[in-house]
């Protein structure tokens, strides 16, 4: 609305309406991040305040503390978990979560580029066996990999995990990256070609520079659902290679006891994914569409 | 011994011959795709396999071939009856729920408004947390009879407080799973509606269609296939969710919440009985490839450039 526009009856309509939808999105975001929302805070109570109800989100002072809806800030929860057992969960987790997506680019990168070359044939074959493997639900594999890990003697080792989920985001990583490749211009594609450059030396000097977005996407993408995997990690690990999943459902009988270390492991277990998905929010789609929508 | 010297024997050797060939030729894809044969269907051909046989891992002695045994006994079983209508429930109940409500999410934060970025990244962060902490977070914040904040809220209004999870499971998991659902469909149904030309709508309106007959004639026809591409990805997901079930009811109380991949968790790992699940494993993924069935033509439609 510019502001020497006049004002008639009309466009105030469409002012109170899209004050109302304002009023309306904030109310609903609101209510929906309240359960991580008062997850986050409560990782800064102590443990009498945490389960405490009415739900207290107002940081103050501690000369202020008393009044309704308030609670006095502390880092105690956060000192115990990081000087404690927390760390070698969430190690565990950070290096099966990078070393598997570097795997992943690694792999994903050639492949999704061959899959873009006009002269490579069965790619549409190539393409949807890919991507129906990650479509198959985990439980049709669990078994005879539970087996295998444990003859192997990888139970309980992140080699596993790292294996495990390099196969997992594969599938999705080819997809993406190819839908950066196609991006490209054909030409872009040619030009390589004609100075006599080989495949590989086109990909690493030409095309790859030209996607560095799509292989931040890919690589956002991969970490995401690495880190945030659960049912493999139950599986295949009991202590050593242990990840933040499994830390979490240590606390899945508390009963008002320990809510507010809970909460604050919660919140630094969240944390590293949740910002990446923000920064990457412009290319989730396309990752979760797997390049179909961008 | 070669194809020729026993056509009738080796008769398919050709067909992996020429895969063979063609993993020569494409030194670039051969390593990702030789990594997913080999963790992904390998597996499965031996689930396929464990699934003819009667195997306890507690009475490995007891081990012996049962050709289609386990599937009369699942069949006959009724838990894994059940199972499959309790993931049938929650997978359509929380896809359609997503669905609208995803729907509900995209309209309401398409266009510029004061904050719209905050809001957009506080409606998505319900799908990039960890399920387990997200469905750890209502547990105990939002569900929990004596420390969650609805029970609170019931209490103000001096009625008894209720156990939710325990007295409506079925319900507490599919509000879990559409609080984190919703977000996925959004930034789909978000994309489409960014394509969606500007100026139809406007056409619309200067049909005189009113906001409700602009999203009824314009939007939603538009929306088709990203309504079709959000549902059909949503219910992959879905119908495999096992993360939020273990940490909010474990598939209880009693077998309420059991979906199949709990089941077969169950069996695997409570019961040892690796033939049952290996049987159960496969009729699931059999009932998976109808809808991957579906999606793949979707996909494909939406990506015509293949080949």
């Amino acid at each position: 609305m510019v502001f020497w526009q006049r004002r008639t009856a009309a466009t105030r309509g469409i002012e109170r309406a899209s004050m109302i939808r304002t009023v309306l999105a904030w109310a609903v975001a609101l209510f929906v991040s309240f359960p991580f929302l008062y997850l986050a805070t409560s990782g800064f109570k102590t443990e009498v305040e945490a389960p405490k109800m009415p739900p207290a989100f107002v940081p103050v002072p501690e000369s202020l503390s008393g009044f309704p809806l308030a609670y006095t800030p502390t880092l105690e929860n956060y000192k115990l978990i990081l000087a404690g057992d927390f760390m070698p969960y969430f190690i565990n987790s950070a290096i099966a979560t990078l070393v598997s997506t570097l795997i992943v680019l690694l792999l994903a990168t050639p492949a999704a580029y061959a899959l873009t070359l006009p002269q490579t044939t069965g790619k549409r074959n190539v393409l949807f066996f890919l991507i129906s493997t990650r479509f198959l639900p985990a439980v049709g594999v669990i078994i005879p990999i539970f087996l295998a890990t444990r003859f192997l003697g990888l139970l309980d080792n992140v080699l596993a995990l790292i294996i495990l989920y390099t196969a997992m985001n594969l599938p999705i990583a080819v997809w993406m990256m190819r839908s950066f490749f196609q991006d490209l211009p054909a030409d872009v594609l040619d030009a390589g070609r004609m100075d006599g450059a080989g495949t590989i030396q086109e990909l690493i000097l030409i095309a790859l520079p030209m996607i560095k977005n799509g292989v931040l996407a890919t690589a956002f993408l991969a970490i995401i659902f690495a880190w945030n995997e659960f049912l493999l990690a139950l599986t295949l690990t009991t202590t050593k290679a242990a990840t933040v999943p499994l830390y979490m459902i240590s606390f899945m009988s508390a009963q008002g006891l320990w809510y507010a270390k809970m909460s604050a492991a919660g919140t630094l277990a969240a944390l590293p994914v949740v910002i990446l998905g923000w920064f990457g929010q412009k290319w989730l789609v396309r990752g979760l569409s797997m390049g179909a929508v961008k | 011994m070669t194809s020729e010297a026993n056509p009738a024997l080796f008769g398919r050797i050709p067909i992996l011959g020429r895969f063979g060939l063609w993993i020569w030729r494409n030194p670039l894809i051969a390593p990702a795709l030789l990594v997913v044969i080999v963790v992904t269907q390998a597996p499965f051909i031996l689930t396929v396999i464990y699934s003819l046989f009667r195997w306890n891992l507690q009475r490995p002695e007891n081990t012996a071939f049962n050709a289609f045994g386990n599937y009369v006994d699942i069949v006959r079983d009724t838990r894994f009856l059940d199972s499959i209508v309790t993931s049938l429930t929650f997978t359509v109940g929380a896809v359609l729920l997503s669905l609208l409500v995803g729907l509900i999410y995209a309209l309401l934060v398409h266009d510029r408004f004061f904050g719209r970025g905050i809001v957009r990244t506080l409606l998505i962060t319900p799908f990039l947390i960890m399920p387990i902490i997200g469905a750890l977070a209502w547990k105990y914040t939002v569900l929990s009879p004596i420390f969650g904040v609805v029970n609170w809220i019931v209490r103000q209004f001096g009625a008894a407080p209720i156990d939710w999870i325990g007295m409506y499971p079925v319900a507490s998991v599919v509000a879990v799973l559409v609080w984190r659902w919703a977000p996925f469909m959004m930034i789909i149904i978000l994309a489409g509606l960014q394509a969606l030309d500007d100026d139809q709508r406007e056409a619309a309106r200067m049909d005189g269609a009113g906001p409700l007959g602009e999203i009824r004639f314009v939007v939603l026809p538009h929306l088709k296939k990203y309504l079709q591409l959000s549902a059909l990805l949503g219910s992959i997901f879905i119908v495999n969710e096992f993360d939020v079930i273990f940490m909010l009811t474990q598939g209880g109380p009693g077998t309420a919440t059991t979906n199949v991949p709990f089941l077969i968790y169950q069996s695997v790992f409570y019961s040892f009985d690796i033939g049952h699940a290996a049987a159960m494993a496969v009729v699931t993924v059999l009932g998976t490839i109808i809808i991957v069935t579906y999606l793949l033509k979707l996909l494909g439609s939406l990506m015509g450039d293949l080949d």
